[in-house]
């Protein structure tokens, strides 16, 4: 197969002759990748301008009436109450204190109805916008924008997860965008796995391999270039600045004020990585905390989950509007689906699509709004229903690129988002 | 009459309009009490099934205690607050009401000579307070996580409380100092899939001879989130502070809400779950239960009667049952 670009933009082609160029100029003196090849100057002009996306994923399902929806003192709205916030009007659950003084940065869909109660569908259908139907395999919204915001100054992979657990690596979720859009996951928050140079590789061997390596590639790829062969040499070259600029990656460089501003625990230090890798220019970074599939002692371990979620997350919406990243930045906080309004008998909420909501905020977003509506009691939409559909398309829009947007594949445009779910207008800046 | 588990029964449900959470019988046995979601307390007088509600509380009430005579209750929410009424009252109105603590209040005892009551919850400070006067007297804290059961030892010198991380910790009354702990980690798990922490000591009493102390909760938490659990009470010796037994129920699925120790000896285990409701009846001596009885739905607290023969339970399904531990009644033949 020969090589065709997913964007045929003149940028890109101009970038990747240089990045080509570098490679076959083989000087060996510095590892590889596009770092090297961009002024200082150039990179901090990009880096200000450069759009970005984090999302934090409530693994589970979390409770749109213990968090974005409360319905206190209804049959369904369970033993919190709720609280006022920084935006006059907009109320959410008292688990949320930190985060209510931070809703002038933020806005609430509470209308969302995906007619899905299943874990690995409503996964899907929020994260590609549309439902998963067979024989049909669709990038993430992750590589979409690390796509569509292809930022070549940065040699970093723009697509990250940042996971509770697991060993990390390369996923396969960029699906037709091909390997360079597919996410890398910091298991733990780790660095990416095997990013240390082997003890017993000095750096001269490695560099003296590296520099036979890009030869060969060199020499192969004048006469049989493929793009099998690009994201060859694209995915190893990542790798190489992968191992190079591992601090990226190391929460240990940031202030101990900063460590502790964010807490002790694990999604405490996923925020302030999260934070850290969108100043460093990743351009999307995905967050998850586990656990809200609560069908047993909803109340219970909402309080827990909630209570490590608030805090840190609230820093780091401060902490990205003080620092000017939140005109850059998108910010969305979602799950697969909601929660019952109905308590079942073992003070639990089973899985629930038909009425429930996500938080977004920063770039491109109306801050304080609160759009769509529920019933009294939660259990139906009663204004303005949205799907998952309608929320890419948002997020698409907020962050500069079009909706209806297409990527050149192979010669095949394909639509960035379902044509028939626009964005919300009234969410949109 | 001599109480017999074998012939537990339901012998009588009342209704309300929303599921339950707690109830206890007053110190007279006038009436059950018992609290909901919709977040009343709800008053049953025995004799006639007169049903009065006591209104105040901003979020639900978890806790309920009285003085000695049963004059007045007092009833801890999960709105961090106590309050005090008048246990008798036509329409009742609250005596008094406390910003008690920072976050729910779980559990709340009076002390056998009616002068003080404990209370603790999500803020892991457990505070002593003058029952007449709602003074606060004393706070204790150490405590790693969720204060879950609080309870008097009858010498009216020590307060026991038991957490969600399974630690039953015994504190001086005249010095506020814990003196002892008991590790009832069985209790406790923490899911590292799910990443929480799960269990805790729901329950706690002591043997008429105050010679044992029993922790109930659950074990088996594979998954805390699916209600994959099974209860288990240990008893420890009390002056050794050893594992005497643990009491389990094989292929129940729920947890301990309440235990008491029946004064003819015999454990009785309140157990709700994904398995549904339980009785559950154990003898000192052996892990497993010589009698389980299933209740029309699952459970969420329980109390014993002052006479020893009727049990008080709360369900999900709105509705409190009372069961006799005695045999059914004959039914009444047609004349």
């Amino acid at each position: 197969m020969n090589c065709d670009y997913a964007c045929a933009s003149a940028e890109h082609e101009i970038a990747r002759r240089q990045f080509l160029g570098g490679l076959a100029a083989g000087t060996g003196a510095v590892v590889g990748g596009l770092g090297s090849l961009t002024a200082p100057e150039a990179l901090a002009n990009l880096a200000k301008d450069q759009k970005r996306m984090i999302v934090i994923r409530l693994a589970g399902g979390l409770s749109q009436l213990e968090s974005w929806d409360p319905k206190p003192n209804t049959d369904t709205g369970g033993p919190f109450r709720a609280i006022p916030t920084s935006v006059p009007g907009i109320h959410i659950s008292e688990l949320l204190p930190y985060t209510a003084k931070q809703m002038h940065h933020l806005a609430i869909v509470r209308s969302i109805n995906t007619k899905n109660g299943d874990h690995g569908k409503g996964n899907y259908m929020m994260l590609h916008g549309r439902r998963q139907t067979p024989g049909q395999n669709l990038p993430e919204i992750g590589a979409v924008v690390a796509k569509g915001l292809d930022n070549e100054s940065i040699s970093l992979p723009g697509h990250i997860k940042v996971t509770s657990s697991g060993s990390g690596g390369r996923n396969n979720d960029a699906s037709y965008l091909g390997p360079k859009y597919a996410s890398v996951s910091l298991g733990g928050g780790k660095p990416p796995a095997y990013t240390e140079r082997p003890k017993n590789v000095s750096e001269t061997a490695e560099a003296q391999q590296n520099l036979f390596r890009r030869l060969a590639n060199d020499r192969f790829a004048q006469r049989r270039r493929t793009a099998e062969t690009d994201a060859y040499v694209q995915s190893y070259e990542q790798a190489q600045e992968l191992m190079r600029q591992r601090e990226v990656f190391d929460l240990s460089k940031e202030s101990k004020k900063d460590q502790e501003r964010y807490g002790p625990h694990e999604f405490g230090k996923h925020c302030l990585l999260a934070r850290r890798l969108i100043e460093k220019g990743i351009t999307y970074v995905q967050v998850q905390h586990s656990n809200y599939d609560t069908h047993n002692e909803n109340f219970e371990f909402h309080f827990e989950q909630l209570g490590e979620f608030d805090r840190p997350f609230a820093t780091l919406m401060a902490d990205l509007a003080d620092r000017g990243l939140l005109k850059h930045t998108l910010v969305v906080v979602l799950s697969e689906f909601g929660r019952t309004p109905k308590i079942n008998p073992r003070y639990g909420r089973d899985h629930w699509g038909t009425a429930w909501s996500v938080c977004l905020g920063g770039v491109g977003i109306q801050s304080g709004a609160a759009y769509g509506k529920t019933n009294k009691n939660g259990t139906a939409v009663s204004e303005d229903e949205v799907d998952a559909g309608h929320l890419f398309a948002t997020y698409l829009e907020a962050l500069g690129m079009r909706w209806k947007g297409r990527f050149n594949i192979g010669g095949r445009k394909v639509l960035m988002s379902d044509p028939s779910t626009p964005p919300i207008k009234e969410l949109l800046t | 009459m001599k109480a017999d588990p074998k012939q537990v029964h339901v012998s009588k449900e009342y209704a309300h309009g929303a599921p339950l959470i707690n109830c206890r019988f007053d110190p007279k046995a006038q009436h059950v009490f018992a609290t909901a979601q919709d977040r009343a307390i709800i008053r049953w007088t025995l004799a006639d099934g007169k049903k009065t509600e006591f209104k105040a509380h901003d979020s639900w009430v978890r806790g309920l205690a009285f003085s000695p005579d049963g004059e007045t209750l007092v009833s801890a929410g999960y709105d961090d607050t106590l309050v005090w009424w008048p246990a008798n009252a036509g329409k009742p109105t609250p005596i008094r009401q406390i910003k008690a603590h920072a976050g729910w209040i779980r559990a709340i005892a009076s002390s056998p000579d009616g002068r003080l009551l404990a209370s603790g919850g999500n803020d892991r400070i457990l505070k002593l307070w003058n029952l007449g006067n709602g003074k606060l007297v004393n706070e204790m804290k150490g405590h790693e996580l969720d204060i879950y059961s609080v309870m008097f030892h009858p010498d009216g010198k020590h307060l026991l409380s038991g957490d969600l991380m399974g630690h039953v910790r015994q504190w001086e009354i005249a010095t506020g100092k814990e003196v002892r702990r008991f590790e009832a980690k069985d209790l406790h798990t923490y899911n590292t899939g799910q990443k929480v922490h799960y269990g805790g000591v729901r329950s706690l009493a002591l043997s008429a001879d105050q010679k044992h102390l029993i922790a109930g909760g659950l074990h088996k938490g594979t998954n805390p989130l699916g209600a994959v659990n099974e209860p288990l009470i240990m008893r420890f010796d009390w002056e050794s502070q050893k594992v005497l037994k643990k009491h389990i129920a094989d292929g129940v699925k729920g947890v301990i809400w309440r235990n008491v120790i029946h004064p003819d000896g015999f454990v009785i285990g309140c157990s709700g779950g994904s398995g549904g409701g339980y009785l559950l009846f154990w003898q000192a001596k052996e892990d497993k239960a010589f009698h389980k009885f299933k209740l029309p739905d699952t459970a969420r607290e329980m109390d014993l009667h002052p006479d020893g023969t009727t049990l008080a339970t709360v369900h999900g399904n709105s509705k409190l049952a009372l069961s006799k531990l005695a045999p059914k009644p004959e039914p009444e033949k047609k004349k």
